[in-house]
């Protein structure tokens, strides 16, 4: 038996992709799991708009297209803070990759039951992260 | 007043100018042909009536394959009518192509479309009853309707329940409107129109746009 032919009209997922490529980033820095960043992101206050920045260990980094989110953790006054910045939101202006951290994992998890000098990784030399 | 049959995609996510994460749903619409155009005269109303999705002529009866056949195109799918108002003359003709570029106007639409059956179901799904407590002695009856009737409280029905009475059924299935949907974008290359939030109907079902009817 022949096969059947398929149409020529374009899939679901190619479609849905169409509308959201447009809300997606051009350009995406290069940023790995353990490294340490600088999330430059836009915060409206009434009619004021300025920019924060938050710096901490990317930490975990999952989802896709539109969906796709990371995570950065710090410690602030012994206090672990994590944000989860959607990676393609306009808001978040800039990401950018300060330090490269020894990892042997997809997800730093691990790092939230620790304190004090064990939440460091160990530097790693890389050619994305700008040396400081 | 704009309308258009279509096919929902699917939902998925866009960011706005204002850097809002909308939750949104794409239905591709059109291009429809105008099948035929029936006027007060003839018809005793104006419409205009509109077709989508092509179908194999050997796949319909004869007098389908006809009726398309006066306005040139292939039989098709999925047939609706839109009223016109009764004073104006109609600038539609027969065979012509609509495509989405009528929404280029329009901030708010109106979807129709055939929701998602859902079988019999019980009335805490169906209408929302509380049903009756976990625990604390209840026993076989933690989703059941209660007390439907009783001859005193019903009286003048003849001890039966009233006309109407919410119960288990038959749910989804059936047509519904959902109303002013924000028209975040249009994609004239695509047949695209993508609106916020979510459509009646699954993916692949059929739906119709048009204009806001109340805003």
């Amino acid at each position: 038996m022949a096969k059947k032919e398929k149409t020529a009209t374009a899939s679901k997922t190619d479609l849905l992709d169409a509308v959201e490529n447009k809300s997606l980033k051009k350009e995406i820095p290069h940023f790995e799991i353990g490294d340490t960043v600088d999330v430059r992101c836009s915060i409206k206050e009434g009619d004021k708009e300025r920019v924060q920045v938050f710096t901490g260990t990317v930490i975990s980094r999952k989802g896709r297209g539109i969906n796709e989110n990371f995570t950065v953790r710090r410690i602030v006054d012994n206090e672990g803070v994590e944000r989860i910045f959607p990676l393609h939101s306009p808001n978040v202006l800039d990401i950018r990759p300060v330090r490269s951290g020894k990892k042997r994992r997809a997800k730093l998890y691990y790092l939230r039951d620790r304190t004090g000098k064990a939440v460091r990784l160990a530097h790693r030399h890389s050619t994305h992260t700008v040396s400081k | 007043m704009a309308m258009l049959l279509g096919k929902k995609v699917g939902m998925t996510q866009v960011y706005d100018e204002s850097g809002k994460l909308l939750p949104v749903t794409v239905i591709q619409a059109g291009p429809c042909v105008v099948m035929q155009v029936k006027t007060a005269d003839t018809d005793g109303y104006n419409a205009v009536q509109l077709g989508f999705d092509d179908v194999k002529a050997s796949r319909r009866k004869n007098p389908q394959v006809g009726h398309a056949q006066k306005a040139d195109t292939a039989p098709k799918r999925f047939v609706k009518e839109m009223r016109l108002p009764e004073e104006t003359e109609t600038e539609y003709k027969v065979g012509d192509s609509i495509t989405v570029s009528v929404f280029v106007d329009s901030k708010l639409v109106d979807v129709v479309g055939t929701g998602k059956g859902k079988g019999f179901a019980g009335v805490m799904k169906r209408h929302g009853f509380g049903g009756f407590p976990a625990s604390h002695g209840t026993e076989r009856k933690h989703r059941a309707p209660g007390s439907i009737s009783s001859f005193a409280s019903d009286a003048g029905h003849g001890g039966k329940p009233k006309k109407g009475k919410r119960m288990a059924g038959h749910m989804g299935n059936c047509r519904i409107t959902t109303k002013n949907h924000r028209l975040v974008a249009i994609d004239e290359e695509k047949n695209l129109l993508v609106v916020k939030g979510a459509v009646p109907g699954p993916p692949g079902g059929y739906c119709l746009v048009r204009s806001a009817k109340k805003v």
